[in-house]
């Protein structure tokens, strides 16, 4: 569902970032993708959402070659994958409700439908008493779930998870890790980039690692 | 958002109680539902950019009295220039022409010329000043009284007085009147009385002229004012405009609200204008009228009509959601997703 075939990225001040990665997802499929800071972890990632355009190769997504989607086409590409940060990206004046609803929001849902499926994501992550509170009343770990709860609410194919739990305490990412395993249980792919070793190791993934750009183990599935 | 939360609570028990509806008219309630949801964003938008407006009341007030200002200015002179337009519309009717005769033209060939003339079309009165009347009436404002009675023969020549109909309001009819009447063989000179009024009316096409390249000026000010001032309320809400484009908002759903705030401050605007003219009038209006007194014209102070007002405000709203497109339009395509 998800091929990446020889792409580079180069930023005009920094060089290449990406070299030549090729490497293909399966649907259902949970990988991580790691590698030293600066490796091109996050470059990899905005390739795919389309923030960032690779400079040579191409990828496809579920059959559509990223580099033919129009800008104006980008935001539909996007809701159709759940992107997971680091820093979670909750609008901080808005109720966990508002936060997790405003996918459905942008997609044109109805009130109805909307309640309906924000209580379904935030019961899925088990915060469904806090959708009144404001993310900063609540503690890192569960605005990671809301961030969650966000990505998975268009109901996403791929999710993209940049340090999920970068900024979580082991239990806390053992939480999050569970639910991710959760999503692909039921056949939506997880690509998780981070830099957490225990993690990786404690779970038995199949691991992306990049080195200086390059794919340097897990490129073959 | 949190009255939205309830509201939604409220809908989703209604359908809880509602979900034995058959199928087929869930499908149209979907669409329906989707087309009012697209409905209420809009709604949503409106009141709550109103709301932001609202909530910072100095700098709006700032903003939106440069912005009034500004549109203001561009319909005072509108107005002002419409005043002095009726005044010399009034003057135009009435001028008159002189028809200065041949010398040799008898006063009794006068009469009979001028009987002709008023059966013109063009020609509204005819008023004939005999050689002697002319004469008298020299002799009483010259002073020259007794060199006069020392001429043998009376050197004026007969003069018709011809006012010209209402209806013919433009320069060059007139200009063409003039010229036929010239062209008479009795006539010698045909002059206008009221010259001055074409050079005024000319002079007022110029201002005329004036005001529209002033008003195109000052909407570019505003149009920019309110881009600035758009650029840093998106300044100001960064964060909240790249997470909704990280899950997939479409630059027309980022702008709508951006765009409803121009909308605000080009309303505010045009109603503060409306305020700042009418005032102004106000002070204007008697002075204009003893002006009108000296004219002995019943002369009537224009304020802004209610379609003018209408169009006033109509303008400036406009002229918001421009100026805060244009800068949406920009900036939108070069923020960085970072
Ligand atoms: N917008 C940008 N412009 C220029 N250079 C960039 C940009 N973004 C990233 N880079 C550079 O690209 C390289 C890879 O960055 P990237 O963020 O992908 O690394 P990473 O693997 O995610 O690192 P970390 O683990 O620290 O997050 C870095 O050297 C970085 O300086
Ligand atoms: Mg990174």
């Amino acid at each position: 569902m998800l091929i990446f075939d020889k792409v580079c990225k180069r930023y005009p001040d920094t060089g290449d970032v990406l070299l030549d990665v090729s490497f293909e997802l399966h649907q259902g499929e949970m990988a991580f993708l790691t590698g030293h800071s600066g490796a091109g972890k996050s470059t990899l990632l905005k390739l795919i959402a389309i923030i960032e355009r690779c400079t040579r190769g191409q990828i496809f997504l579920n059959g559509h070659n990223l580099h033919h989607i129009e800008e104006r086409y980008i935001p539909f590409v996007r809701r159709k994958l759940g992107l997971i940060f680091q820093d979670y990206k909750l609008l901080t004046d808005r109720t966990v409700f508002d936060n997790v609803a405003l996918p459905l929001v942008i997609s044109g849902y109805g009130h109805q439908e909307i309640g309906r499926r924000v209580r379904a994501s935030l019961d899925k992550v088990g915060l469904l008493t806090k959708e009144k509170k404001y993310p900063l009343a609540l503690s890192a770990g569960e605005q990671q779930r809301i961030g969650i709860a966000r990505a998975v609410i268009n109901k996403p194919t791929l999710i993209l998870a940049d340090e999920p739990t970068g900024s979580l305490d082991p239990e806390l990412s053992s939480e999050v890790m569970i639910l991710f395993e959760q999503f692909q249980q039921v056949g939506v792919t997880v690509l998780i980039a981070t830099h957490d070793i225990n993690l990786i190791t404690r779970m038995d993934y199949r691991v992306l690692s990049l080195q200086n750009g390059s794919l340097i183990s897990g490129g073959i599935a | 958002m949190t009255r939205q939360n309830k509201r939604i609570q409220k809908l989703n028990t209604i359908e809880k109680k509602q979900s034995t509806t058959p199928r087929v008219k869930k499908v149209s309630d979907n669409i329906f539902e989707k087309f009012r949801a697209y409905l209420e964003l809009h709604a949503q938008a409106l009141f709550s950019s109103l709301g932001k407006l609202l909530k910072t009341p100095l700098t709006s007030v700032m903003t939106i009295m440069v912005l009034a200002i500004s549109i203001a200015l561009a319909s005072s002179f509108y107005l002002l220039l419409n005043n002095a337009e009726q005044l010399t519309g009034k003057l135009e009717a009435s001028n008159q022409i002189s028809l200065f005769l041949k010398s040799n033209v008898s006063d009794l060939d006068g009469l009979k010329l001028a009987d002709k003339i008023k059966q013109f079309a063009e020609i509204k009165m005819v008023d004939l000043i005999t050689k002697d009347s002319a004469l008298a009436e020299f002799r009483d404002y010259s002073g020259f009284g007794s060199a006069l009675n020392a001429l043998e023969s009376n050197p004026l020549p007969t003069v018709i007085q011809v006012i010209p109909k209402n209806s013919l309001e433009r320069s060059e009819d007139i200009l063409q009147l003039v010229a036929d009447l010239e062209r008479l063989k009795e006539v010698d000179i045909a002059q206008m009385d009221m010259q001055w009024v074409y050079k005024l009316q000319s002079m007022m096409n110029l201002a005329e002229q004036g005001v529209i390249l002033l008003s195109i000026i000052l909407s570019f000010a505003v149009v920019f004012i309110m881009g600035n001032t758009i650029r840093l309320e998106l300044e100001d809400r960064r964060d909240e405009v790249l997470i909704a484009k990280l899950v997939g908002a479409t630059h027309a759903f980022i702008q709508r609200p951006f765009l409803y705030t121009g909308f605000w401050f080009g309303f505010f605007a045009g109603v503060m204008a409306w305020l700042i003219v009418m005032v102004m009038m106000l002070i204007l209006k008697s002075p204009m009228e003893r002006l009108s007194e000296l004219y002995d014209h019943n002369y009537e102070v224009l304020f802004l009509n209610f379609s003018e007002s209408l169009i006033l405000l109509l303008i400036s709203s406009s002229l918001g959601v421009l100026g805060s497109w244009g800068v949406l339009h920009y900036q939108l395509k070069q923020m960085k997703l970072e």
